[in-house]
This record gives structure tokens, C-alpha cells and sequence, in this order.
């Protein structure tokens, strides 16, 4: 099956998920067009990060879809290697790779899994920390960084493997105030480079400026979604009501 | 260099006090006291090296998605820590041994696995099951979500075993491993019990020829004391070119 841009990147049809006896995702159903940025906002335990996780084929689903670039992220048969290349993730708690340098950590998996040649890495792997502002940190190892310093290591990281979509996990949960900024900054680079992203956050001024479409999620289902302008100003439902009213 | 002196030395030492150490001024004693260290001294260093191997696999396969083999490794892990190794070693040596002979060239039957071989494979499975059951610990402790990313970068099972788990448990398991492989290194001296020229097997021909007993056990303390304070000093010099800076117990 060949996938054209027109088509969109992402497209979620009806995906239910359970762990046990809860079911996380109900029926969630959107697409992502390339070069668009979507956030997905709503209350902790609304199914956001397991929808993340299901698109990166962390974590199975029972029913439904998921097509990545018109491949079945669901399908047994799914060379999944291929699939994360395209999809690149990165999580709250950062999840470096304690043992090893901030470049290294940006060059293992190119080396290890795409076995691209070292020195072209290494180059790439330099530009990267260069462009999330982390010159001079190269070899200082992830306990030694602060949380924002690490968390830009892992956008690098993600980078280094040219993925197509980039999925960020409450990226900035885990940070200070301070240093939320830095790695928005980040992003906000990204986004305007024509990224796909998709970000589960609570940063709503941030979810507001940067994305082109919001989707809000409550007990599993999505409740409401829109333009920023739009939902912001005027969202129907209640529930959403209720949890601006909140956060705002 | 000329070591006569030496030996001169410890035949005066002998004459004058009666301290009978014969390992240094007999040439006889001197050569199989000496190679019957070099021999435990190989047997050390061919356990060592096959357990922490075995351990390693071992654990691996422990996450293997195949029920059977999950059941294989906890069956081998099971029955090697629940046996005494003295016994393993009689199995392995009057058991399977007897059966594993063969005929050589003058129509005799000899053991196919010599019993220095059958020391090396019977304590390097006895310390491995350790090993297997201390990495996994290490295993468990490495977070759940670093695996995660690693998956998410790409990375096979196998792959991210080698890259990221192992590394990471590895450090984490090395305490544990340290007190084991210390104890590798005292029970080769079971070995004896099939005649393996080991340390202690040759010192007992000494004491047995030269009557000097407190002698041999006062040389085996200080050689063992050696090879292990050997062993723990080269491990936690290894421990310490592991750490990671800002992870850990660093």
C-alpha cells in the first residue's frame, strides 16, 4: 500500500484498549495530516498517554486501526523496527540511557539499529545537540544534566533517527517552571520546521499557541475537539467546560 | 633471576627452627606445589569466566517468550542451587562419567571428560545458576521505561538486551556477583575430592610425604587469602571504572 502525502499520516479509527478489567480507550477515532500539530488535553487517567503509546506500537490494542503512513501499526505481521523509525517518542521521565554521554545517547540506536556509518552520526549526532542548544554538554552523562537538559537530550535523540512523526508524552510534567520553557522552545522549532507532532500536555498557553487542532479527552473517549481559537473561547460540552475552568 | 638463595634460606629456616616448608628448598615439592596452583589457578580462571557467561545467557533465556525454555532454565537453576556442589561433582564424575567412556587405540576404556574437565563443567554450572538468579535482580532493577525507550528507538529484544539492560545490570548486579565469584574461587579446592591436581590435592601429597602439616595448611590460608584478596581487588577496581557519574551508588 502506498501512502501519499495527501493521505493523512496518522489516522486512528475506533482503537479500544483494556488493561485488565478498565477499558483505557473507548472508540477513539482522528487524523494527523503531515506538518500538523496536535495536542491532546484532558484529565490524568482519560487513556492520553495510551493512545500515544499505541500509535508507537508499545502497547497492542483489541479493536480498531491505527495506520501510520498507510501501514497497519496493529498488523502481527508489522516489521516494527520500520515503524519506529518513522515514529519518534519521547516520554515524562526522559528515559536516557543512564550509562551512556548525551552524544552517545544520541548516536546508539543509528549505530545500533539503523547500522548507519559512525562518522556521519557522530556529525549528525553533533548538529542535534547543537540545535536543542546543548553545545558543551557532549560528554557529560544524563545524571549530571538537569531534568530540561535531559529531556532536549531525548528530543535529540529521537531526532537522530529522522522520524516522520514525533509523539511527545507530557514532556514537561516532570521539569521546573524554568526549564519548561527551554524544551517548548525546542518543540516550537520543531513544529515550525513542518515536524508532525503529536503532545499529550498540560501546557495549555503552549497547546493554544502551537497547535493547529485540539483534542480533548475524558474516561476514554474523545469528548471535544477544534481549532485552538475555537475551543478555547467556546467548547460545548460540559465536561470540557469543567476541566478549563480548572487548569485555566 | 637466581632464586637459590631463597631456597638456601628456607633450609636454614628448616634447620634452625624446624619449620619444615620443603615447597621451597626441595626441587621435587617446589614443582608440584607450583603446578598445582597453575592448575587451580586455570580452574579459577575457566569458572569464572564460563559462569559469568552462563549467568549471562541464563538470564536471558529467563525472559525467553518459550514457556519450555523459562522451565529449562528455572529446572537447571533449581537443581544446581538446591544440591551440594561435593555431590554435583561425584554425579558428574562416578555418575555420567561412567558412562561417557570410550576405547582408545590400545583397547582400553578410558573416561571420555578427564576430571579436570569435569571440575571446570560441574562448578561452572554450579556457580552460573548463582549468577543467572543475580543477574536477573540486576535485570528487574533496571526501569521499565528505559527499556521502553529503547523500544521505541528501535531496538530488537536481543539488542536492547546487549546495548542497554545488560549494561545497566550488570553494574548494578556487580556486589552480588563479586561475593560469588569469591566463592568459585574456595570451592574449586572440592576438586580434590576427584583427584584433580589442585592446590590443596598436591598439598596433601607434600604433608603426606614430609610430615609437615601445620606447615602445607599455614601456606594454603596464605595462598587462598592472596588469590581471593586478588580477585576482590581487581573486581572493585572494575566496579569503580564502571560508575557512571550521577547514577547509582556513585
Amino acid at each position: 500500500m502506498s501512502w501519499t502525502p495527501k493521505e493523512p499520516i496518522v489516522s486512528v479509527r475506533d482503537v479500544h484498549k483494556r488493561f485488565g478489567a478498565v477499558e483505557v480507550l473507548k472508540g477513539v477515532s482522528f487524523d494527523v495530516m503531515k506538518g500538523e500539530v496536535i495536542c491532546i488535553i484532558g484529565p490524568s487517567g482519560s487513556g492520553k498517554s495510551t493512545l500515544l503509546r499505541c500509535i508507537n506500537a508499545l502497547v497492542p490494542i483489541e479493536q480498531g486501526s491505527i495506520l501510520v503512513e498507510g501501514q497497519e501499526v496493529h498488523d502481527p505481521a508489522l516489521d516494527k523496527l520500520a515503524l519506529r523509525r518513522k515514529v519518534g517518542m519521547v516520554f515524562q521521565q526522559y528515559n536516557l540511557f543512564p550509562h551512556k554521554t548525551a552524544l552517545q545517547n544520541v548516536m546508539m540506536a543509528p549505530l545500533h539499529v539503523l547500522k548507519q556509518d559512525k562518522a556521519e552520526v557522530e556529525a549528525r549526532a553533533r548538529r542535534l545537540i547543537k540545535k536543542v542548544r546543548l553545545e558543551g554538554k557532549e560528554d557529560a552523562y544524563p545524571g549530571e544534566l538537569s531534568g530540561g537538559q535531559q529531556q532536549r537530550v531525548a528530543i535529540a535523540r529521537s531526532l537522530a533517527m529522522s522520524p516522520d512523526v514525533m509523539l511527545f508524552d507530557e514532556v514537561t510534567a516532570a521539569l521546573d517552571p524554568e526549564t519548561v520553557k527551554e524544551v517548548l522552545v525546542t518543540i516550537r522549532e520543531l513544529a515550525a520546521e513542518g515536524m508532525t507532532c503529536l503532545l499529550v500536555t498540560h501546557e495549555m498557553g503552549f497547546a493554544r499557541e502551537l497547535a493547529d487542532h485540539i483534542y480533548f479527552t475524558d474516561r476514554g473517549v474523545i469528548v471535544e475537539h477544534g481549532p485552538p481559537a475555537e475551543f478555547f473561547a467556546n467548547a460545548k460540552d460540559p465536561r470540557t467546560r469543567q476541566f478549563l475552568s480548572q487548569i485555566l | 633471576m637466581d632464586l637459590q638463595p631463597v631456597w638456601d634460606w628456607f633450609r636454614w629456616l628448616y634447620e634452625a627452627t624446624g619449620i619444615k616448608l620443603t615447597i621451597f628448598y626441595d626441587d621435587f615439592d617446589r614443582s608440584r606445589f607450583f603446578n598445582g596452583f597453575l592448575t587451580s589457578v586455570r580452574l579459577m580462571g575457566v569458572c569464572l569466566v564460563a559462569s559469568v557467561a552462563i549467568g549471562i545467557v541464563g538470564a536471558w533465556l529467563q525472559g525467553a517468550r518459550s514457556h519450555l525454555v523459562r522451565l529449562v532454565v528455572q529446572a537447571y537453576i533449581q537443581f544446581f542451587r538446591n544440591t551440594p556442589p561435593l555431590v554435583q561433582l561425584y554425579f558428574f564424575y562416578f555418575a555420567l562419567g561412567s558412562y561417557l567412556r570410550i576405547t582408545n587405540e590400545n583397547g582400553l576404556s578410558v573416561p571420555l571428560v578427564g576430571n579436570f574437565a569435569w571440575a571446570a563443567i560441574c562448578l561452572s554450572f554450579y556457580a552460573g545458576a548463582f549468577n543467572v538468579e543475580i543477574f536477573r535482580a540486576g535485570i528487574e532493577a533496571v526501569p521499565r521505561q528505559t527499556i521502553e525507550a529503547a523500544e521505541s528507538l528501535g531496538y530488537s529484544r536481543l539488542k536492547a538486551y546487549l546495548y542497554v539492560i545488560l549494561p545497566l545490570a550488570f553494574r548494578i548486579s556487580l556486589p552480588a556477583l563479586n561475593n560469588n565469584l569469591v566463592n568459585l574461587i574456595k570451592t574449586t579446592t572440592i576438586s580434590y575430592a576427584i583427584a584433580v591436581p589442585e592446590m590443596l590435592y598436591v598439598a596433601n601429597q607434600i604433608w603426606s610425604d614430609e610430615v609437615n602439616v601445620p606447615e602445607m595448611m599455614n601456606v594454603l590460608l596464605v595462598v587462598y587469602v592472596s588469590l581471593v584478596g586478588l580477585l576482590v581487588w581487581a573486581m572493585s577496581r572494575w566496579e569503580r571504572a564502571m560508575r557512571v557519574p550521577g547514577w547509582g551508588v556513585s
